[in-house]
């Protein structure tokens, strides 16, 4: 047992407890607090596995962004502790279980994947001497790299921003 | 060094907990938060492979950053669709929101 | 290595053979060392907020011709001491209907939010908190902590003032977040790394001249993201009383308010770090020391200008600083990042000397504001003018026709 393996365990006791308690408060106020606390977690799973551009992404992306947007989202929607609402369906058990069944598939096939013996071990000790960031900064924007999806990926967002303040904005604008 | 495995079955976990989210909550705004988390589980997934395999290689780094950047597309357009429900309607509940069921 | 030439590291390096002398493992070595350094930091940071606090309120004084505190103390000097235990000892007041865990937890996270960037600022060139190499993105990463912290003060204060000062800063914070995220690449194009030491070791000459427009942009945007005037809108008084913090009292207001006078302190360190050379200076690789009086010399001159913009000019109105922000800072740094981006690329692929460099960067940069002054000029020239509400009437001048009241 590392002191890198005390961590993960305590990291990810602390992640998926926020993550239970984002699915299961009735104040969803408090779920979206929850959450941030989750996605700090993950920013600190990518830290652990030396990838700490992306745990600052991370931070910036859904602390800073989304989950600022889930918040004020719930504000102005003002239905934060609804008492007398029940929290879920009258499904929920079947969610429950299903979402049992398909954690224990997944734990099911990572026993028989032996995918696991042919991973070179060869290229984890590489890690620290290259700089990933310049790495991926190259590969994002290379032809025969990931240049077509990079930019699809900026088409997506503008035409989110678009559609979020039309649908967002109300009568108001689509009268004119 | 971490094994690989824990980092899977954490990812699993998130997963499935974001998908009980999904199935069993009411309110719209956190089942949204939900896909949040199954969408972490994803990255958390494609980073760990990244690390674990060859380095070099840049598909899983890349291919999270595009998962950011749905994550946030999806967010907002998910998030004004639910404020544009709320005002005809006045609930954010799934299940009171049935008029394409008819 | 000598004492004298850099003391921090000396302790630092005796301290660690003393513990490892004892037999102690180097990992839990690391962690004591680097536990010591964080809550030095941590200290150090929270006792310079008296200073500030005095520097402030004796400046504030001298800008608008009065003294300033003049009773406790030399000068005043010891003001503040007295207005610490006077905050001390206050009551907490926790309003009805309050979120109790989120409005305690509010001005922690706030103080954190604003100490957390202390980690990656380079004092000397040996002494840094974590070098990490993608630290411009820490920065902003934790700035967001702080927008979360008055989010979660203003809404869990149950009060509306409260809530409409958190929003007002909310919109505030993430609009100047952008041009403020823009510019700070500009440093980054220049060095190649985004580690905020490599930033500093590479300004042999200040990125200040390279690029003034894009410090002026971050300076602006450092202002709005700290919430002083011009831009203290949150806490309007004569509009919304007092913003976020409205509902706290004693020490709990007191963590507001200091985390206020660090956070525009921080940007001025910030702004000195990245912009003006931060701990370069003469014979500062003979004595790593002389780093860190550089280093706090540039962030005091630079906490001087933003005091003196704070007690020059008014408060604007939200929408014209919305304007200002999405009309003209945010086009403004894109096109500068672009323009600077492509000039760096063609002129190290042309290998030119460094005062080129400098030169064709500073004529780029005097081309892209006289072109955004002219474009804001003819913009305000097509805008209709408001009317007057009533004819103009000085109110300290006596007209003609009234007797002279100089004798009363």
């Amino acid at each position: 047992m590392t002191p890198e393996m005390i961590i993960f365990i305590l990291i990810a006791l602390v992640t998926l407890g926020t993550a239970i308690l984002v699915v299961t408060t009735r104040n969803i106020l408090h779920a979206a607090l929850w959450l941030i606390a989750t996605l700090v977690g993950v920013a600190c799973f990518y830290v652990l596995l030396n990838a700490p551009f992306f745990a600052m992404a991370q931070v910036i992306i859904y602390v800073g962004a989304i989950a600022i947007l889930f918040i004020f989202a719930i504000m102005l929607v003002r239905v934060i502790t609804p008492s007398g609402v029940k929290v879920f369906n009258e499904d929920w058990l079947m969610g429950l279980i299903l979402a049992c069944v398909f954690f224990g598939g997944m734990i099911w096939m990572l026993t028989r994947w032996t995918g696991f013996d042919t991973i070179p071990s060869v290229a984890v000790s590489q890690v620290d001497k290259i700089n990933p960031v310049k790495l991926l900064g190259i590969a994002l924007v290379s032809p025969n790299g990931y240049l077509i999806p990079f930019e699809v990926a900026s088409v997506l967002l503008v035409a989110a921003m678009i559609g979020a303040i039309y649908i967002a904005w109300g009568k108001s604008l689509r009268n004119k | 060094m971490v094994p690989l495995s824990w980092y899977l079955i954490f990812s699993a976990a998130l997963f499935a907990i974001g998908l009980f989210g999904v199935l069993a909550r009411r309110n719209v705004i956190v089942m949204l938060m939900s896909i949040e988390l199954m969408l972490n589980a994803v990255v958390v997934n494609l980073i760990a492979f990244w690390r674990y395999g060859d380095t070099m290689k840049m598909d899983g780094l890349a291919f999270a950053l595009i998962v950011f950047a749905v994550a946030a597309a999806e967010a907002a357009v998910g998030l004004a669709i639910i404020i544009s429900v709320y005002r005809r309607r006045k609930t954010v509940l799934a299940d009171e929101i049935n008029l394409l069921k008819w | 290595m000598l004492f004298i030439s850099d003391p921090v590291m000396f302790i630092a390096n005796w301290l660690q053979s003393f513990l490892l002398g004892w037999g102690l493992p180097k990992e839990l070595v690391v962690a004591i060392l680097s536990f010591i350094g964080s809550s030095m930091i941590a200290v150090v940071m929270l006792c310079l907020v008296v200073a500030l606090i005095i520097m402030e309120r004796k400046l504030g004084g001298r800008f608008q011709g009065r003294f300033g505190p003049n009773r406790v103390g030399p000068y005043g000097l010891l003001q503040t001491i007295p207005d610490m235990i006077k905050i001390f000892t206050k009551e907490y007041i926790t309003p009805q209907g309050a979120d109790i865990i989120i409005y305690n937890l509010a001005p922690i996270l706030i103080t954190s939010a604003v100490l957390l960037i202390w980690a990656v600022v380079p004092y000397t060139s040996s002494v840094v908190g974590a070098d990490v190499n993608v630290g411009v993105l820490y920065l902003i990463a934790v700035g967001s902590f702080g927008t979360l912290a008055i989010l979660m003060a203003g809404w869990s204060s149950n009060n509306k003032y409260a809530l409409m000062g958190a929003f007002r800063t909310v919109a505030q914070m993430i609009s100047y977040e952008v041009p403020m995220v823009l510019v700070l690449l500009i440093p980054v194009i220049f060095t190649g790394s985004m580690g905020i030491n490599d930033i500093v070791k590479a300004q042999t000459v200040w990125f200040i001249l390279l690029s003034p427009l894009s410090a002026l942009i971050f300076f602006i945007a450092a202002q709005a993201e700290v919430a002083r005037a011009p831009f203290d809108l949150l806490e309007a008084e004569s509009e919304i009383v007092a913003g976020f913090h409205i509902e706290y009292s004693g020490l709990k207001f007191g963590f507001f308010y200091v985390a206020e006078f660090l956070h525009s302190f921080t940007m001025s360190a910030l702004v000195a770090t990245l912009f003006l050379g931060g701990w370069q200076g003469p014979w500062v690789e003979a004595f790593p020391v002389l780093g860190f009086f550089y280093f706090s010399i540039k962030a005091f001159i630079v906490y001087f200008l933003v005091l003196w913009v704070r007690f020059s000019l008014p408060r604007v109105r939200i929408d014209q600083m919305m304007d200002f922000c999405w009309k003209a800072l945010i086009p403004v740094s894109l096109t500068l990042v672009m323009v600077t981006a492509i000039v760096q690329k063609l002129l190290v692929g042309a290998g030119a000397a460094l005062p080129i460099q400098v030169a064709v960067h500073l004529m780029v940069n005097i081309a892209i504001t006289w072109i955004t002054v002219q474009i804001m000029l003819a913009k305000q020239a097509r805008k209709p003018r408001r009317k007057p509400v009533a004819d103009i009437r000085p109110v300290a001048v006596g007209s003609p026709s009234t007797p002279s009241t100089k004798s009363v």
